[in-house]
């Protein structure tokens, strides 16, 4: 498992390669990765604020689930936080599994929670101010699914 | 004596992204009124608490949860990670 919380950057494909491989017991490698969308088309940036300390901490608790729900063999989530681009990855995830149903099933529930059981706050920045992103009542639903 | 951490717009209206407080409420709701009775901006950032999410020593509470023992209350809007 690896949890990585950073401000830089990150190349996906380099952050997956040889992710799950080497191994007899993974035949599945699921990877999500959430880039800065502009709905506006007006948006400039896109900050993102956290909790330290407790995003480290609630990321872990989320992956130790997926882990041992879905067997996983292998586990990983970058979340980035500060000053973002349009267009830019935000966060990504991988899951490596036996077969294909858990590593998507445990990404798809990684991505649930992180959205509304992890402490980052979003605020897009515009032409005419900032604004604080509202969470979704689907978010809060989507997490009833589990 | 607790640390109260304020984030997103909770910080904007409070003007603050952390204190040192002194208080003897039991709850968490007991501490919001405290807080509320101490200036406007207080009462703007906790007007409306079911907009609200509170963490205690990091982890997700409720505004019922007894205040014993805690070192870090951190009061913010729901997330939005992802």
């Amino acid at each position: 498992m690896r949890i990585t919380l950073q401000q830089a950057a990150f190349d996906p494909g380099q952050e997956t390669a040889g992710f799950g491989q080497g191994r007899a017991d993974v035949g599945a490698v699921v990877t999500f990765t959430g880039l800065v969308r502009d709905d506006s088309g007006k948006m400039q940036a896109l900050d993102i604020e956290h909790y330290p300390g407790m995003t480290e901490r609630a990321i872990t608790a989320i992956a130790e689930q997926a882990i041992s729900r879905w067997s996983l063999a292998d586990c990983l989530v970058i979340h980035r936080y500060g000053h973002l681009a349009v267009g830019e990855p935000i966060m990504m995830v991988a899951t490596a599994a036996r077969h294909r149903a858990d590593a998507f099933a445990a990404a798809e529930f990684l991505m649930d929670y992180l959205k509304s059981r992890a402490p980052f706050w979003k605020k897009e920045i515009g032409p005419d101010g900032e604004s604080w992103v509202a969470a979704k009542d689907s978010d809060e639903v989507a997490l009833t699914r589990w | 004596m607790v640390e109260v951490l304020y984030f997103a717009w909770v910080r904007e209206r409070i003007g603050l992204a952390r204190e040192t407080v002194q208080t003897d409420a039991a709850t968490v709701a007991d501490l919001i009124e405290q807080l509320k009775a101490r200036d406007p901006r207080y009462a703007a950032a906790f007007a409306d608490v079911a907009a609200l999410r509170v963490a205690l020593d990091q982890d997700l509470a409720d505004f019922a949860a007894p205040l014993a023992g805690v070192r870090e209350i951190a009061f913010f809007p729901p997330m939005t990670g992802g």
